[in-house]
């Protein structure tokens, strides 16, 4: 608390001196982005997050006429312990003003909390739970990019209507996974489906055989894979290996990402049929957005994570600039005021408890016959609008709403 | 055991040893009377937190010749014990603290009777087996939550007058606890039964000889050195509001090995200034991601090969040469 | 269909077949490290990362040289095995006269340093390797569908088990091999180049890693971290067997993948600590492990 004052105390004297951007800390917007570098997340958010948040800057440059930002970046290593002390040190001692992606739905949530208590902002874009609109949102957190609710709502519905109504989990067991089950399991009910068992395994799993062996013996139509990174890819390709697919039953894959999709290969993944919220060939800002990406990105291209870090932290500097402040609460507050405009997301809105709001697409894994590119890989099977494919804010039991 | 390289001379001048010792002791106390004056506290804190662990660590292996793997099972468990403690059961951090305590002697007691059936290689294989089964029933036990850990731990109030969400009061608190322990530590190499205990790790059939029940001595130093390694997981818990599975994977149970190693094992003050120079390192090196895992490596591989001694063992060995020369 | 326990037949042998697949890799690794500790007393700590530098060996050779699996069956092995002497001749050699904890040590950083180079290089999401093309396809037992490659797994393991058994108990080799283990300046005194047969003992031992490592490509990715947590599983398991015989670990190895997967089946929670549990059951009844002398 005291630091806070002494830096306060800083920018004032800054202030008083420079007068140009009065509230701006250390006259310097300084983002953190604070994600997996090195671990099973590396790949989807990782250093493709930091370069999608300079790419924000350097397109904000119009509208910032001169204000400086910064962007600062760290590896969480998926531990929450680690990911909270960086937070800690970014906020106490290193002038940061504000925390973009995190995935790693435990990691996000301490970073949630200590965000709150310091009053800054946090932006979350890799992290799944829904929580972070629920119980435990946060007047100094907007959730951008997807959550468990949404990919449940958008895969499982679909599925349940068209015939897949029995329904096994392959879970990983730890808060996430529970959350998608969770999420999942209430929209397939709610279909009129059933949910006939799970297995919950543990985080990291190499070898699923013999988890894929009792949900073989389920006699389930669908099962549905409530893991993400390498435990979905190589859930898929022991499935693949064990026939189970062809003797009749389905994967579902609850969190698929476009790197997992290029991991696998699209002879062992097509056919899947998943949700995500933004896909880089949808229209012609994102294909030259994603091209740009990709060229700065050695040839990979963006997953959803990448895109919201970016769409974020332009909304952010955005509601900056318009109050002329850093102060997290205020800037949040002013974030949720101002309707989103941005060339990946389109137009959208962020809600009272924190929930940014965009259109869900159900996709499908193209065959290997029908790709015509380098990371050409889903079809668009239906789009969710953005009213459906949220949460209701009622639902969520977000006490800031009340 | 072929080298000597980890246990302390003998010494030769016990007067001047003990000067030697009172005035490295009056030193490192003052540089953290101030640290938090000049460094971001919660680091140093971070730090001591470690450096309490490493000489609980460093009391089995350079003192009883024990080297334990597991030493993470004792940090982490003690860690959610008194994270549970103050959250769920609204227990003051003193307590919380001391129940987490209490816990990791428990788990000790437990694991060394198993663990001190055999020893040298088979022992660290053995802890780092049972360390690992702790850390698969922290990952299942509802109360841990698993991957997200406990969250959120209240620091409170200590002793019912000092607000421990003040970074400086939370900081003596540390620091208080961690002297407490280090002196602890102190005492117990230095009384009989400390040395029995070296007695033993030099030559165990001559110690039964001469009618001690080594494996008594042995399991004691066991459950000292796990209650001691509690005592750091419980204040670390509290210091970061947080207890997760990062402190009882088995790399933390690596790294404590190589704070000591740096530090010097079987010195006194070695792993204080090896668990700050680890942590410093760390704290530089998070940015960079696996760059910590080679480089933390590599300081291992290049001790092993030509720095057996280690930071305090190098400088005491320099200062006693300068002694005698 | 009939049950045995409450628990469908299908589901059960299912589960063994697994358990015995699982085996064939503790097997290989805990035979590897049993064979390094015999002659060089030391606990290879870098077993697990050699382990992942086979399975990389393999993905190199396929993919850089066009190299098919069978291929890098005899080739990668062969490659990680002359890693293991590089580091032999570098660093371990100059430990033997040191306590056996250094070596320890000394692996363990190592492997730190290789899995991070690895990762740093090649993220950790993991590299797919197909699986070769005479394997693919699976039988229909009744019970189960067993996929072709995982009975080739079990088959393989079983070879080279028995091949490494053979040359170490029936052979000349082998019982030079033994001697030096028991006396090695006396068997030097023979005229036997006792330090190179060190240094090819360790190659061996590694290239075993390197082999399962090729092994497991085509199940698993291609991870770096594939074999950090499978070697504190191993050391488990060879504590259980105890480090005094070949064949202890080959059956320990073996042995408690079954139990592992039994006890998927009849307890699935407890299946990561299963192992560690039967240890400290065989510590209290046995502590020399239960192949153990001494």
């Amino acid at each position: 608390m005291k630091f806070r004052r002494k830096l306060l105390s800083a920018a004032a004297i800054l202030a008083i001196a420079g007068a140009a951007h009065a509230q701006i800390s250390g006259n310097v917007v300084k983002i953190g982005v604070l994600n997996d570098q090195s671990g099973t997340y590396a790949d989807l958010a990782g250093p493709g997050s930091t370069l999608a948040a300079k790419m924000a800057i350097e397109d904000s440059k119009a509208i910032l006429k001169g204000l400086k930002v910064e962007v600062v970046s760290a590896d969480h290593q998926n531990k929450p312990d680690v990911g909270s002390a960086i937070a800690r040190k970014w906020y106490d001692s290193e002038g940061v003003d504000v925390i973009v992606d995190v995935p790693t739905s435990s990691v996000a949530l301490a970073v949630n909390q200590i965000t709150k208590e310091k009053g800054k902002a946090f932006l979350v874009s890799g992290a799944a739970t829904s929580d972070l609109t629920g119980k435990a949102c946060s007047p100094n957190t907007i959730h951008w990019t997807y959550d468990t609710w949404e990919l449940a709502n958008g895969t499982g519905s679909a599925i349940v209507k068209t015939g897949g109504k029995t329904w096994f989990f392959l879970t990983a067991d730890y808060a996430f996974g529970h959350a998608l089950e969770r999420d999942t399991a209430a929209v397939v009910v709610k279909n009129g489906g059933k949910v006939v068992g799970s297995v919950r395994h543990p985080f990291p799993t190499a070898d699923f055989s013999s988890f894929l062996l009792q949900a073989q013996a389920s006699k389930a139509q669908i099962i549905g894979l409530a893991n993400a990174g390498a435990d979905t890819t190589n859930a898929i390709k022991q499935a693949a290996e064990f026939g189970i697919v062809k003797a009749g039953q389905n994967l579902a894959g609850m969190l698929v990402f476009l790197t997992d999709v290029h991991a696998l290969g699209l002879n062992t993944a097509q056919g899947l049929i998943f949700t995500t919220s933004w896909y880089w060939d949808m229209n012609d800002a994102s294909r030259a957005w994603a091209k740009r990406f990709a060229a700065a990105n050695g040839g990979k291209y963006p997953t959803m994570v990448q895109a919201g870090v970016y769409s974020s932290v332009i909304h952010y500097l955005k509601a900056v600039k318009a109050i002329n402040s850093d102060d997290g609460t205020k800037v949040i507050a002013e974030m949720k005021k101002l309707p989103t405009d941005d060339p990946l997301f389109g137009k959208g809105t962020v809600r009272a408890d924190g929930r940014k709001l965009h259109p869900a697409y159900l996709v499908e894994v193209k065959k290997p016959s029908e790709s015509k590119g380098p990371y050409d890989y889903y079809k668009i099977r239906a789009t969710i609008p953005a009213d459906q494919a949220f949460r209701p804010m009622a639902d969520g039991g977000c006490p800031l709403v009340k | 055991m072929a080298d000597d390289a980890y246990k302390p001379r003998a010494s030769h001048d016990p007067v001047a040893e003990a000067r030697y010792e009172r005035r490295a002791f009056v030193v490192m106390m003052a540089l953290f009377l101030v640290a938090p004056m000049v460094v971001y506290p919660v680091f140093v804190m971070k730090a001591l937190c470690f450096a309490l662990f490493a000489c609980a660590f460093n009391l089995l292996i350079g003192f009883g010749g024990l080297l334990s793997f597991g030493h993470a099972m004792f940090l982490g468990a003690a860690g959610y014990v008194s994270a549970h403690a103050a959250k769920e059961w609204g227990l003051p951090p003193e307590i919380a603290i001391l129940a987490g305590t209490a816990a990791s002697t428990v788990l000790g007691v437990l694991t060394g009777l198993l663990a001190i059936r055999r020893q040298g290689i088979y022992f660290a294989m053995i802890t780092l087996a049972l360390a690992q089964l702790v850390f698969f029933l922290a990952v299942q036990a509802p109360f841990t939550h698993g991957e997200d850990g406990i969250q959120a731990v209240p620091r409170g109030k200590a002793l019912g007058l000092f607000d421990l969400s003040s970074p400086y009061v939370m900081y003596y608190f540390v620091l208080a606890t961690f002297t407490a322990g280090f002196l602890l530590i102190y005492r117990i190499i230095h009384s009989p039964f400390g040395q029995v205990l070296k007695a033993i790790r030099e030559n165990e059939p001559r110690a039964i000889s001469l009618g001690y029940r080594t494996e008594r001595y042995k399991l004691a130093a066991f459950v000292l050195s796990a209650g001691l390694a509690g005592l750091a997981g419980a204040t670390k818990a509290i210091v970061f509001q947080l207890a997760s599975l990062t402190d009882v994977h088995w790399s933390m149970s690596g790294e404590v090995v190589l704070m000591t190693l740096v530090g010097g094992l079987g010195t006194i003050f070695g792993p204080v200034v090896g668990a700050f120079a680890i942590i410093t390192m760390e704290n530089y090196l998070a940015e960079l991601g696996s760059w910590f895992t080679i480089t933390q490596g590599a300081i291992f591989v290049v001790c092993v090969l030509a720095f057996r001694r280690g930071i305090m063992g190098e400088l005491e060995a320099w200062l006693r040469r300068r002694r005698i020369g | 269909m009939g049950e045995i326990f409450g628990v469908p037949t299908q589901v059960l042998f299912g589960q063994l077949l697994i358990g015995l697949i699982n085996g064939s890799f503790y097997a290989m690794l805990s035979l590897g490290l049993a064979v390094i500790f015999g002659l060089l007393n030391i606990i290879n700590f870098t077993h697990g990362a050699q382990y992942m530098m086979g399975a990389f060996a393999a993905y190199f050779l396929l993919n850089k040289l066009g190299l098919n699996y069978w291929w890098s069956l005899a080739l990668a092995p062969i490659a990680v095995g002359a890693t293991g002497v590089v580091v032999e001749r570098l660093m371990l050699s100059r430990l033997y006269k040191l306590d056996h904890l250094y070596g320890l040590l000394l692996t363990f950083g190592l492997a730190l340093v290789i899995q991070g180079v690895f990762r740093n290089e090649f993220g950790s999401t993991g590299l797919p390797y197909p699986m070769p093309s005479q394997l693919a396809g699976a039988k229909n037992l009744g019970f189960m569908f067993l996929p072709n490659y995982r009975a080739w797994v079990i088959v393989a393991s079983l070879l080279v088990c028995t091949a490494t058994w053979f040359v170490i108990e029936r052979t000349k080799l082998g019982a030079y091999l033994r001697a030096a283990t028991e006396n090695p300046a006396m068997v030097q005194a023979f005229g036997v180049n006792v330090p190179r047969m060190i240094t090819l003992t360790y190659g061996f031992g590694v290239a075993l890693a390197g082999f399962a490592g090729v092994m497991a490509a085509p199940i698993y990715q291609v991870n770096p971290l594939m074999g950090a947590d499978i070697i504190i599983v191993v050391f488990a398991v060879v504590v259980i067997g105890g480090m005094g015989s070949i064949m202890g670990a080959i059956l320990t190895g073996f042995g408690l993948g079954v139990v592992e997967g039994l006890t998927k089946v009849f307890y699935p929670e407890a299946t990561n600590t299963v192992i560690f549990v039967i240890m400290g059951i065989v510590l209290l009844i046995r502590p020399q492990g239960l192949f153990g002398s001494r």
